[in-house]
């Protein structure tokens, strides 16, 4: 372990270049003769273009070329895919209308991409699409999910008639409707996850650029996930063959989900560079393209009934939903609302009898996809609402109503596909409630109302599934790739590694944490571990971080690398040491043999690899090793957030006074880290239950809340201090122990808050967010 | 077009640029200095904040024009050689940054927060200074802690901090 080990709180060795203002995000790259893109964009939700010209913009200043979805379509570019196939009830394929990466004749949401101009300059560009005159046919749109399906709806993919996607379902409905029907008791609730903007501070940005004389193409771009953008880019929008096409994703200002997709514009500029001669073609987002185009999040419309028997068990849980996936289906956006979300249904309960079913629609907004906890959230959310209404309901403590129906013995298999591996759920809801002073809560209660004020609590007990696995199971159910991950480790000569990662930081540390689980391995200092990611060129591939993936498969890739080094390392040693590789063992950056004062430096060792002039017989030169690590399943972290507010009820204004989170993440390797990670979540989380949420306007289809101007962001003075800690079960399913720790907090707060405000102010539901005129109209009545 | 010269890091920079050139992209292109970033495009998230003749400005919020003959201190202009601000080094200490896209706007509004509160600063001082500065990374609580550190040790050392 060490200073420097698992367990360690080090501080981040990236961070040196990001205080000092040395980062390098895709938007400080400017490649010689680099040329400018501005796109047009609808102002129209849903439109039949009838007409475009470019004339005046091809006349304008600067301009280089001014492309349409005719050129991009002349030139046989496939359009972008949805990535996971869900099968309807019936057994039909989802029905997945195309996605071209400029609209061509029907546009499908306000900022669908018309045209693209290509200039000299920025300035340029953008005052040369001005010009580009685009006559439209204005179509009805249809915004509400709940309303898609309507007789009068418009149609917004001939594919999907009715604009339904797929009409699809888990569990046993049988099963089910017979625990309705025999409860003693049974709680109905209508839920609405709200829309929300992922919103990563660093705009998307795509550099594409082609070498004429390689017939090479590279694209610099905002990516979570390098590889898989190469790789739909090639195999399916048709660039180039993986070989000729390197994708490089450098300093990236957070994702949340958001960047892993593979967007229109990523397209448009390599295909661009190409055509107007090879120069690099840059785009950056501004905030209100990022508004307009990055995918969103959440976006369900949910009845559920839960059945309990007279013991206050639950005996079965119904739930309907409809998903709202937006104008195109996104890279991922099918898997969100069914495999990530129905089959974490279960929460943290023992439900014998679970039926799901989930209509996922078009409408004419932008795309949703994966958005930090993508699924889990909204499957949190859920059911920890209906067990908070069914405590309040069934007159029991809500603490103790779930404590009854926690699971308490491991492995536990759901009937919604899962099985839980380990957990102790009493454990984080007993230091929670010690944490937040439970038994105090009642003085408080009276406390505040002396004050005028009304004060409530709200109890979340979340799981969520991480590190999405194993490959074979994901593929059967219609995963389009395979969800392991890779690693190399390179020893260089003088004893330093590299380890180069298919997993990508945007923000998580994991040149740190990384770096860390090396040196616990070898002893050798973070500071002579280089973590290599983010360049298709060097790294061979990987999947990307995503799902909290990045500690429980990506490290497990570069634990069992590091195997195959360390024992190549002993023989090597013991070769030299002329002892036996089983009494061989590395520590502190030496190999000794145990038991004896003979030793000698891990770099010696990595020096005589490379020199090769004493190896043991028939052993290659050189110390560099891979892997691929395909998990066995998933990980299931869990936790206990509780959530204690003052309500004013003059005002409606709602102050989070405790937040206290209880995780269980399994093993940690920078308590540090995992904190900060949780801090975020939580941010995410309030901000969604009290700030946060997409309006259209439900007639026009246009964006009505996009710019910080009018899509509330949490900023530091709507947060308190959060009270995070730990308690410990080990994953038995990856080498480390870990269970992943990135959208935890994302996905246990939103309940929390609501359930707290829904105590202080004494109604069933308020929806998210929780805006101060939502509650002050809760509480006078007038909603 | 019109003639701007600035100092920027103490050292002078001069260009015609159009009329319309924001400060952040005199900053950004024309004097090659990425580490002030754009986060939004109506003044709202902070990424670009920069201390014109030692006030915190948003630098996507002003033209290079009004600038002129100004001098401007960017996150590239903070440490002395190898020596960090102070609130550099607390941002790294109390891990006050994830992304780091958000921060170097964050350290330059600390910075100036802290020039202004020369008494001293407290929790919900901090958080309510904060309000031009969006992060979506740490959820503030590490900012905070980090600037409250940075404030208490300038306090304690004023000689240092400057
Ligand atoms: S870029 Fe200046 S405030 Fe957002
Ligand atoms: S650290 Fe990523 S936005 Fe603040």
């Amino acid at each position: 372990m060490g200073i420097e080990g698992i367990g360690a709180r080090v501080v981040r060795k990236e961070d040196r270049r990001f205080i000092t203002g040395k980062g390098r995000y895709t938007d400080d790259i400017v490649l010689k003769d680099t040329t400018y893109a501005a796109f047009v964009r609808s102002p129209h939700a849903h439109a039949r273009i009838l007409s475009i010209d470019t004339t005046a913009a091809k006349a304008a200043p600067g301009v280089i070329d001014v492309l349409t979805g005719a050129d991009l379509a002349g030139d046989r570019i496939g359009g972008l895919i949805c990535g996971w196939m869900i099968h309807s009830k019936d057994g039909s394929p989802m029905k997945a209308g195309a996605h071209p990466a400029i609209a061509h004749e029907i546009v499908r949401h306000v900022g669908d991409q018309v045209a693209v101009v290509i200039a000299e300059t920025k300035a340029q560009a953008r005052d040369a699409a001005e010009l580009v005159e685009i006559d439209y046919e204005v179509l009805t749109a249809v915004v509400d999910p709940a309303k898609a399906q309507d007789a009068d709806a418009p149609q917004i993919h001939p594919e999907a008639a009715g604009n339904l996607i797929y009409d699809w379902h888990i569990g046993d409905a049988a099963a089910t409707d017979a625990a309705l029907a025999a409860a003693a008791r049974t709680i109905k609730l209508d839920i609405v996850n709200n829309r929300l903007v992922p919103n990563p501070i660093e705009p998307r940005v795509a550099i594409g650029s082609y070498d004429e004389a390689e017939e090479h193409f590279t694209l610099y771009n905002t990516s979570q996930n390098p590889h898989v953008a190469r790789l739909v880019l090639s195999a399916f929008v048709g660039i180039a063959p993986e070989h000729k096409l390197r994708v490089v994703a450098p300093d990236v200002g957070g994702g949340f989900g958001s960047k892993i997709f593979i967007y229109p514009e990523e397209t448009v500029c390599l295909w661009a560079s190409k055509k107007i001669g090879g120069r690099p073609v840059k785009w950056t987002s501004d905030r209100t393209e990022a508004f307009l185009t990055d995918c969103h999040g959440r976006d369900h419309v949910t009845r559920a009934e839960m059945a309990f028997d007279a013991d206050n068990r639950i005996t079965g849980f119904k739930v309907h939903t409809i998903a709202n996936l937006g104008a195109y289906m996104s890279t991922f956006s099918s898997s969100v609302p069914t495999y990530l979300y129905a089959t974490l249904l279960s929460g943290q309960y023992a439900i014998p009898a679970i039926y799901a079913e989930v209509e996922a629609v078009y409408t004419n907004t932008v795309p949703v996809d994966a958005y930090r906890g993508a699924g889990r959230p909204e499957a949190t959310y859920l059911i920890e609402r209906m067990m908070e209404t069914a405590a309040r309901e069934l007159g029991v403590d809500p603490a103790d109503l779930r404590r009854k129906n926690f699971v308490k013995s491991f492995p536990h298999q759901t009937p919604v596909i899962m099985c839980y591996d380990a957990g102790d759920y009493e454990a984080t809801l007993d230091k929670a409630l010690a944490a937040i002073d439970y038994a105090g809560l009642p003085a408080r209660k009276a406390a505040s109302l002396a004050k005028g004020k009304r004060r409530g609590l709200g109890f979340s007990c979340y799981i969520e599934a991480c590190g999405i696995a194993p490959s074979q199971a994901v593929g059967s159910l219609g995963a389009g790739v395979g969800l392991w991950e890779s690693a190399e480790v390179r020893v260089n000569p003088v004893g330093t590694i590299e380890v180069l990662t298919g997993s990508h930081s945007h923000g998580q540390g994991h040149e740190t944490t990384f770096a860390q689980l090396v040196n616990d391995r070898l002893g050798i200092g973070v500071n002579n571990v280089q973590i290599v990611h983010g360049d298709t060129d060097k790294v061979q591939f990987g999947m990307g971080t995503y799902g909290s993936r990045s500690g429980a498969v990506g490290m497990s890739a570069i634990v069992k690398a590091l195997d195959k080094v360390e024992a190549k390392a002993k023989k090597i040693a013991a070769h030299l040491m002329e002892a036996s590789e089983a009494d061989i063992v590395i520590e502190g950056g030496e190999v000794k043999v145990a038991g004896t004062d003979k030793t000698m430096a891990f770099a010696h060792v990595a020096l005589a690899a490379y020199t090769g002039h004493n190896l043991p017989a028939g052993m290659e030169p050189g110390l560099k090793e891979s892997a691929f690590y395909d998990p066995t399943n998933f990980t299931f972290p869990s936790g206990t957030y509780i959530c204690e507010v003052e309500v004013d009820p003059d005002t409606g204004v709602v102050e989070i006074e405790r937040f206290v989170a209880v995780d269980d993440f399994g093993n940690v390797i920078n308590p540090m880290i995992v904190e900060g990670q949780v801090h975020g979540g939580l941010a995410q989380g309030i901000g969604q239950a009290l700030l946060e949420g997409v309006t259209y306007d439900m007639e026009s289809g246009q964006l009505l809340t996009g710019s910080f101007m009018d899509y509330t962001m949490p900023r530091a003075d709507d947060l308190p201090s959060f009270e995070v800690s730990t308690t410990v079960t080990v994953c038995p399913g990856n080498p480390l122990g870990m269970k992943g720790c990135g959208e935890a907090g994302a996905i246990g707060s939103p309940p929390a808050v609501i359930n707290a405000i829904t105590d202080a102010i004494g109604v069933r539901d308020i929806a998210m967010p929780a805006t101060p005129s939502k509650v002050w109209a809760a509480l006078h009545g007038a909603a | 077009m019109t003639a701007v010269t600035l100092n920027v890091n103490g050292k002078r920079y001069s260009a015609d640029v159009e009329d319309r050139t924001l400060l952040v992209q005199f900053i950004r292109e024309t004097a090659g200095l990425t580490g002030t970033h754009v986060g939004c495009d109506t003044s709202q998230c902070g990424a670009c904040v920069v201390l014109l003749d030692d006030v915190a400005v948003k630098s996507c919020t002003m033209l290079a024009a009004q600038a002129n003959g100004g001098s401007v201190t960017t996150i590239e202009g903070l440490a002395r050689g190898d020596q960090l601000h102070p609130v550099q080094a607390a941002f790294r200490e109390h891990h006050g940054l994830q992304c780091g896209f958000c921060t170097p706007g964050m350290i330059m509004s600390a910075v100036d927060m802290i020039r202004r509160h020369p008494e001293g600063l407290d929790e919900a001082t901090i958080r309510h200074e904060l309000e031009g500065n969006i992060c979506r990374c740490t959820g503030y609580h590490n900012i905070v802690k980090a600037i409250q550190s940075a404030a208490d040790e300038m306090s304690a050392l004023p000689a240092a901090a400057e």
